[in-house]
């Protein structure tokens, strides 16, 4: 592995997606109901769930951009 | 006794064992030397590192205590989904970081970290043992675990009858992390998870096409269950529970001994930030896998007299061997209750090394003996891994919880009080060892406070502000205390004392 002699600055303003789950998750009253449904999920287990592969996706676009 | 069951879990038992001891051989290093025996020549590359970190997070915690919580409490339970989810933008961010600084410097542990960077012994030392102390009640869950899935199969007598397959489970593990040391957790992690997806894949597929689809699953569960009760009054009720509960338990997660362990053997930071993004796979198996607490209660296994025995030695904890053993075939129930096992003794593993880790670096040659050398660092850190296992049994012994759960939260508010030493450290260098040391005292001895209000028995208490309650994870409430003390203790003491010592990272 090589450590990148300037590793701070470069584009790192992109983590700042990463507030979002923050957001999304800590505001729970934003999601504690049963409807809308999908696929026969209430709302507050569909919703989290699809957090998870936002926050994924997230982590996926920043590690893109940075390297 | 359910012999076909038995007979494929003793099976797998068996095959995980011998890849344990052969573990020792795989990239072959010298395991005489601690960062050899304990963190696998931090050699592991994105691929090994994704199964360990995967193995230490999704553990009996996942499997047994998470869905037994939503089958008793409801949607609350859920809480530990956003918990995975805010874990990995701290990993992200956070985690490369502390590699990169361990990796220069050669540490072991988050002590060797907080010793280079403020030169304070005893908060290294306070650091080390608060490692060693929580991880004792997460390694009890794990145990919990083990013991409802061999109960499970019918093996539950009463006394040391019925504890020894737990007792030969242990013995097996403390055997081969002797001897291979962190490259065992490492291998079984592999078979583990495919069995866990296995198993994952079937329930998630077989039970809601035996009920007719996730919808008649949650119709099932009393509405009341599927949602928190809304705040009423002046208190922000289930609300700030479930928030604090997610924010603090992820807070915590990579301050125990074991996730940095995994974090540190990792090959570059790198390898750290694609787990960061591969990672969450894992966390909608675990949203899965709480559901099978619904499932469970759809299915109706709570007044099912076949299971009535096993809910009343295990309460909720049975609920998730109880759904397999309702909807499997006997030897499908083998393999389900075996990917729980193997899903235990893999964290307790590396759960067991970090600790050992630990009492070696910190304890054995900061305090006891500094001229040791590395080979008789490494003899002390194998003998200390065997301890720690004892320490878990202890807690099993004389802290019965309603939830097993509560032995993660429990863990979780003891760590978390060390993020000030390593993880504000990285950023600032206006702290000072002594008042992060304090600050640790009041945060440990007011979270345990908070925590005995309830005999231990819940993390959560009610703070009251301007006539408004806020109920919380305990963790968070003593954190602020913790980081307040630090921070106002380190400007005070910042004219009398020489700033740490300052350390490139």
């Amino acid at each position: 592995m090589a450590i990148q002699p300037h590793p701070e600055p470069r584009r790192h303003w992109l983590r700042i997606l990463f507030v979002l789950p923050f957001i999304a998750m800590l505001w729970v009253s934003s999601y504690n109901r049963l409807t809308p449904e999908l696929f026969g999920f209430p709302f507050f287990y569909w919703y989290q769930l699809l957090w998870v592969v936002i926050s994924a996706a997230l982590a996926g676009i920043v590690y893109k951009v940075e390297n | 006794m359910n012999w076909p069951a038995l007979t494929v879990f003793v099976v797998l038992f068996i095959f995980v064992t011998v890849l344990g001891f052969w573990a020792a051989r795989w990239r072959a290093g010298d395991l005489t030397q601690l960062h050899e025996w304990g963190l696998g020549g931090r050699r592991f590359g994105t691929f090994v590192t994704w199964f360990l970190l995967g193995g230490d997070l999704y553990t009996a915690y996942t499997f047994i205590a998470v869905p037994a919580l939503v089958y008793g409490a409801g949607a609350l339970g859920f809480f530990a989904v956003p918990y995975t989810i805010l874990i990995y933008p701290l990993l992200y961010m956070i985690f490369p970081r502390l590699w990169t600084l361990a990796h220069k410097h050669g540490y072991v542990t988050s002590s060797d970290v907080v010793l280079g960077r403020y030169g304070n012994k005893w908060l290294a030392l306070a650091v080390g043992v608060t490692g060693i102390v929580a991880t004792m009640p997460y390694i009890a869950l794990q145990l919990v675990g083990m013991q409802v899935v061999i109960g499970a199969m019918g093996i539950a007598g009463d006394g040391l009858i019925g504890d020894l397959p737990l007792i030969i489970a242990f013995v097996i593990l403390a055997a081969f992390t002797y001897t291979s040391g962190l490259r065992a957790p490492a291998m079984i992690a592999v078979v583990k998870d495919m069995l866990i997806y296995l198993v994952v894949i079937a329930v998630t597929v077989f039970v809601p096409l035996k009920l007719g689809g996730f919808g008649p699953i949650f119709s099932a569960v009393p509405a009341a269950k599927l949602t928190l009760a809304a705040p009423v009054g002046d208190s922000y009720g289930l609300y700030s529970t479930y928030a604090t509960l997610a924010l603090g338990s992820a807070l915590a997660l990579f301050l125990y001994p074991h996730s940095l362990t995994a974090i540190l053997s990792s090959s570059s930071p790198g390898a750290i930030r694609r787990n960061a993004a591969l990672l969450p796979a894992y966390s909608m198996v675990l949203g899965l896998l709480a559901l099978l607490g619904f499932m469970a209660v759809a299915l109706h296994v709570g007044t099912d007299p076949a299971f009535a025995d096993g809910f009343k030695r295990y309460g909720n904890n049975f609920a998730v061997p109880a759904l397999i053993l309702a909807v499997f075939p006997a030897w499908f129930a083998g393999v389900a209750f075996a990917a729980i096992a193997i899903g235990a003794l893999v964290p307790s593993a590396i759960m067991s090394i970090a600790c050992a880790n630990i009492v070696s670096r910190t304890i054995y040659r900061g305090f006891l003996a500094p001229q040791a050398t590395s080979a008789q660092e490494s003899a002390v850190a194998k003998i200390a891994s065997l301890v720690v296992k004892l320490g878990a049994l202890v807690f099993i012994i004389f802290v019965p919880v309603p939830y097993a759960l509560q032995f993660q939260l429990l863990g979780g508010l003891w760590m978390i009080q060390v993020l000030p030493s390593v993880i504000m450290g990285l950023y600032f260098r206006m702290l000072n060892g002594w008042a992060l040391l304090a600050g640790w005292a009041v945060g440990t001895c007011l979270g345990t406070w908070m925590a005995s209000t309830t005999s231990f028995k819940a993390a959560v208490f009610t703070l009251s502000f301007m006539g408004i309650s806020f109920p919380g994870y305990i963790a968070l409430w003593a954190l602020a205390a913790n980081i307040v003390v630090s921070v106002v203790l380190s400007l005070v003491l910042k004219p009398f004392v020489a700033a740490a010592p300052v350390l490139a990272d």
